[in-house]
């Protein structure tokens, strides 16, 4: 499997394609360089089991930990608040998609347009288009997915993992982040 | 000609066409846009999409439609002809929705020209008796001509068949350039195609004698395991139901109706059992392969739309000749329709050609017949799904190379199942089952060339073969009556909303979804309207009592329905119940009024149509016929690959505003509905937002309280939490819902809300009463 394929091997975007994230450090040093970050988290991270946790706990954690604030989406509000986290807000995916592709608008909080949406945990083919859209339509703000997928849409993309090499790159992005660097 | 006075006769709306005439005896003045052309709504389509806004999401970053391409459109670059990836990404779902169009057109018109054929061009058109007088409200209201007989839709399929053309060129290079003016057009290719479908069912319904908006239409069979293996079965796929009609004459008159089972799949299956309840429907499109594989049909009949392009390859593999019936969809086959029966009987059941080509239904169902009764003993049922212990042997393979799952649609865990199934549990793959829709692009991927789709069918065999359900079959139009009874309550909220699920079989999580979805509306008393696939998706879903949903609730067009109205061609009396709203019981004009009708309809009547499984380009034009009629569409994740979504801005306050029509003043009225076309990442997400979508401005305040009540339940219970927009929808205290009124006026204080006025909405200044009042 190469490196830079998506996933879904049919879904080839054209010529513009994801940078792909060797190193899970390049997430740490995107999230902390951002004026106006945000992370929009799917339904299948209540699904995905890391073993320990599961996805949403992590990035529960993630989110802690870098102060980014989390638009829930799909029906996942549920567990964020279960699990004693309060996300920005919650709406359907395509609500958010098409507010992020808007330059008017001003933002969960009203201070402006974001600069760095990091999405994680949709269907892969859902994502890959609300991430065309901000591709085409959103120039100011950069995507990057936290998925072990390749999305080639975003503007930054693991490579498809497997799940322990996914696993270990989350570690590391955790270690990073505790670790104040 | 509005009026012709002679000596001897008094002739109104005398309308001439090239050879034609449609003689009208309507009193109802024309409306404004009878026939409207490309042009004559898009007042109305920009006042839509300057609330319900295009965000795309382009499913190439090129376009590859002309030589000078391909064209990069990344970065707002243009193509060379000068278009840009909005006008782009518009013009596909402009010919997405022209293909839709032209095949149901296509359709109708070949539908029409044979029942004309066989029944004569004055045969009454009858969709209900005395229940019906408003027997076409979608071709009245577009076209404002009221058809009496079958030559009567001859006129109309003239008109849609010229604006299809119109439609299909403004695609070219070098037309239209405006995204906007492109997604107008998009709205009249669904228009007109929602005018072919109500063409299309209203012959049928008139000429076959299928139910006449018959709340209490047969239940039928439905399921894999209905179908009796014991005598030679004939399957039927497709949409176009001469054929089937054919080969159920073809046994009645040679008494050999109790000896050959006649099942079907996708519309075509709708569509016979309303000729006749006996046939028995196997299930939706995505049945296909698991059911001929099996081995059970001994003919499989196809006529036109949604059928495998491979079922030539597949019908081979289980020695079960194909008979092709339509000239859409020859498959490469002599056409023998003008050749012996005797003969063609003879090649098919000998193996010497593995199907033929006969375009002329009732020679179709003499042969299939024929064929089905003298090869059944000769094939035995023979099958080309393994047992099991090939599956395990297979499944010894595996490489676990995960090709197959980057090739599936919902991304199944095959490997995980195949090595799960090389240690002799099949039980992953009979899991994988439910959520398979049967495309087998794994098989395809895989590199060492394993049956995947058989095996998974294997291992969910006794499953399969235990799907036994019934669907109340296709009732058609829905009765004035009811109309007039539902009407107050729809349009004041009181019933709160009118819910279709339709469309495709293409599912997130298998069809189980729309039964859940339908039966739990349907529990709330909602009226829950099916049709195609859905309609057999709907069904499959069994109590501890055993009955299933269309057993459960009453096929009424009332609170707590569910109503079944047939296939695809179907659809327009779901948009025909809508309109029949504003005409029967509003008594707004119906004849070639449509902008006031649609204006009507997206203010008061709380429709929402849900095609979660939405695959197809007609299911893309039957979106578009309803968002232009005001009624949003949801669909499920796959249908995100329509590639572009018609949202609302619920923070956007000065969106939402309205005309009172009774003082001209601007009010606003919330994000009511919200969206037209909006796709949902799952169930549960689509289940709120269907129940807030049926909001509508002119909600009474009990009927908003009622909508208010079930959104909030509904979000509460999925969600886990109280809706943050409530305030958005609550006009007075009275819409408050009673029972959580403490809780809701704590939110209301927090949000600052304020009252404000429940206006009579409209979005056309021209409706405006105020002149009148002063």
């Amino acid at each position: 499997m190469s490196v830079a394929e998506p996933w879904q091997t049919a879904e080839i975007p054209g010529p513009k394609k994801a940078i792909v994230m060797a190193k899970p450090e390049i997430v740490v040093a995107m999230v902390k360089r951002a004026k106006r970050p945000i992370m929009i988290v799917g339904h299948k991270a209540a699904e995905i089991d890391l073993g320990e946790e599961k996805l949403i706990d992590y990035l529960i954690r993630f989110a802690k930990r870098t102060d980014i604030p989390v638009v829930a989406t799909a029906h996942i509000i549920g567990e964020f608040l279960k699990r004693g986290f309060k996300p920005a807000a919650y709406m359907p995916a395509v609500n958010i998609g098409s507010r992020l592709a808007d330059p008017q608008w001003e933002g969960l909080d009203g201070k402006g347009q974001y600069d760095l949406a990091v999405f994680v945990g949709m269907q892969y083919y859902f994502e890959w288009l609300i991430l065309s859209g901000l591709k085409h339509y959103a120039p100011y703000l950069k995507t990057l997915t936290l998925d072990n997928v390749y999305q080639p849409h975003a503007s930054l993309s693991f490579p498809n993992l497997s799940m322990e090499k996914w696993k270990e790159n989350l570690k590391v992005i955790m270690e990073k982040l505790e670790g104040g660097e | 000609m509005k009026e012709l006075k002679s000596d001897i006769a008094v002739v109104k709306d005398l309308e001439i066409s090239v050879g034609k005439i449609v003689s009208e005896e309507w009193e109802e003045p024309a409306g404004p846009t009878p026939f409207p052309g490309l042009v004559d709504l898009r007042n109305w389509d920009m006042t839509l999409l300057k609330k319900y806004k295009p965000f795309y999401l382009p499913f190439c970053d090129v376009c590859a439609l002309c030589t000078f391409g391909k064209c990069d459109l990344t970065g707002n670059k243009r193509g060379a002809c000068g278009l840009n990836m909005s006008a782009q990404q518009s013009r596909i779902v402009l010919l997405a929705c022209c293909i839709g169009a032209a095949t149901h057109i296509g359709h109708a018109r070949h539908l029409v020209e044979h029942l004309i054929e066989t029944f004569g061009r004055n045969h009454p058109i009858d969709v209900g008796g005395v229940n019906v007088d408003v027997e076409a409200p979608v071709t009245r209201l577009v076209c404002g001509v009221r058809p009496r007989k079958l030559g009567d839709l001859e006129v109309v399929l003239d008109y849609l068949e010229k604006q299809l053309t119109h439609l299909l060129s403004v695609t070219h290079t070098g037309q239209e350039g405006n995204n906007l003016d492109f997604e107008s057009k998009v709205f009249h290719a669904g228009m007109v195609d929602q005018v072919g479908m109500e063409v299309a069912d209203l012959a049928q319904i008139s000429a076959y004698g299928f139910p006449k908006a018959d709340p209490e239409a047969p239940l039928v069979d439905l399921g894999f395991g209905v179908v009796d293996i014991n005598k030679p079965v004939i399957l039927c796929i497709g949409h176009n139901v001469p054929p089937a009609v054919g080969i159920v004459d073809y046994l009645t008159d040679n008494g050999l109706q109790g000896e050959v089972e006649v099942c079907g799949l996708c519309c075509t299956a709708h569509d016979v059992t309303r000729y006749n309840p006996k046939a028995k429907i196997v299930g939706p499109i995505s049945w296909q392969l698991r059911f001929v594989r099996s081995g059970v049909p001994d003919v499989v009949v196809v006529d036109e739309q949604c059928i495998r392009t491979d079922i030539l390859l597949e019908a081979e593999k289980v020695k079960a000749p194909l008979i092709a019936a339509s000239e859409k969809n020859c498959q490469g086959l002599e056409d023998r329709t003008h050749d012996d029966p005797d003969k063609i009987v003879e090649d098919l059941v000998s193996g010497k050609v593995p199907g033929v080509l006969i375009l002329d239904p009732e020679k179709v169902g003499e042969v299939a017949a024929r064929v089905a009764l003298k090869i059944a003993p000769k094939r035995k049922k023979f099958k080309v799904i393994p047992e099991v212990n090939d599956v395990i042997e297979g499944a010894k393979r595996c490489r676990q190379c995960y090709q197959c799952t980057r090739a599936c649609p919902n991304n199944l865990s095959i490997p995980e199942a195949m090595k799960a199934a090389a240690e002799g549990n099949l039980n992953k793959l009979n899991e994988i089952y439910d959520d398979c829709i049967g495309c087998i692009r794994c098989e395809h991927a895989c590199p060492e060339n394993l049956p995947v789709h058989s095996f998974i069918v294997k291992a969910a065999e006794k499953k399969m073969k235990s799907e036994t359900f019934k669907v109340r079959t296709g009732r058609g139009a829905i009765q004035d009556i009811e109309i007039r009874e539902v009407g107050g309550p729809i349009v004041l909220g009181e019933i709160p909303g009118v819910i279709a699920f339709v469309g495709c079989a293409n599912y997130p999580k298998g069809g189980r979804e729309i039964a859940e979805m339908a039966m739990e509306f349907a529990k709330r008393r909602y009226i829950v309207v099916t049709s195609g696939c859905a309609a057999m998706s709907a069904g499959t879903y069994k109590d501890e009592e055993g009955k299933t949903p269309y057993e459960i609730f009453p096929g009424y067009f009332d609170a707590g329905g569910l109503l079944n109205v047939g296939s695809c061609v179907s659809n327009p009396h779901i948009a025909g119940a809508a309109i029949k709203i504003a005409s029967i019981f509003a008594k707004r004009k119906l004849r070639g009024n449509y902008e006031e009708i649609a204006d009507y309809v997206l203010n008061r009547v709380g429709a929402v149509g849900v095609a979660w499984g939405a695959m197809s380009q007609k299911a893309a034009s039957i979106a578009s016929g309803f968002w232009r009629l005001g009624v949003p569409v949801v669909v499920g994740p796959h249908g995100i690959k329509y590639r572009r979504m018609l949202l609302g801005r619920a923070d956007k306050e000065e969106d939402w505003y309205v005309y009172d029509a009774r003082t001209g003043e601007k009010v606003y009225v919330g994000p009511t509905p919200e969206h037209l076309f909006y796709a949902a990442e799952t169930k549960e997400e689509a289940m709120v937002m269907i129940a807030k979508l049926c909001m509508r401005p002119n909600d009474t305040t009990k009927g908003r309280a009622i909508k208010l009540t079930h959104y909030i339940d509904l979000h509460k219970r999925l969600f886990g939490t109280m809706p943050e927009d409530i305030h958005l929808f609550i006009r007075t205290l009275a819409d408050v819902p009673i029972t959580m009124k403490d809780e809701i006026i704590k939110i209301l204080e927090e949000k600052g809300w304020k009252e404000r006025p429940i206006p009579d909405p409209t979005l056309l200044p021209r409706l405006i009463r105020k002149k009148k009042e002063e």
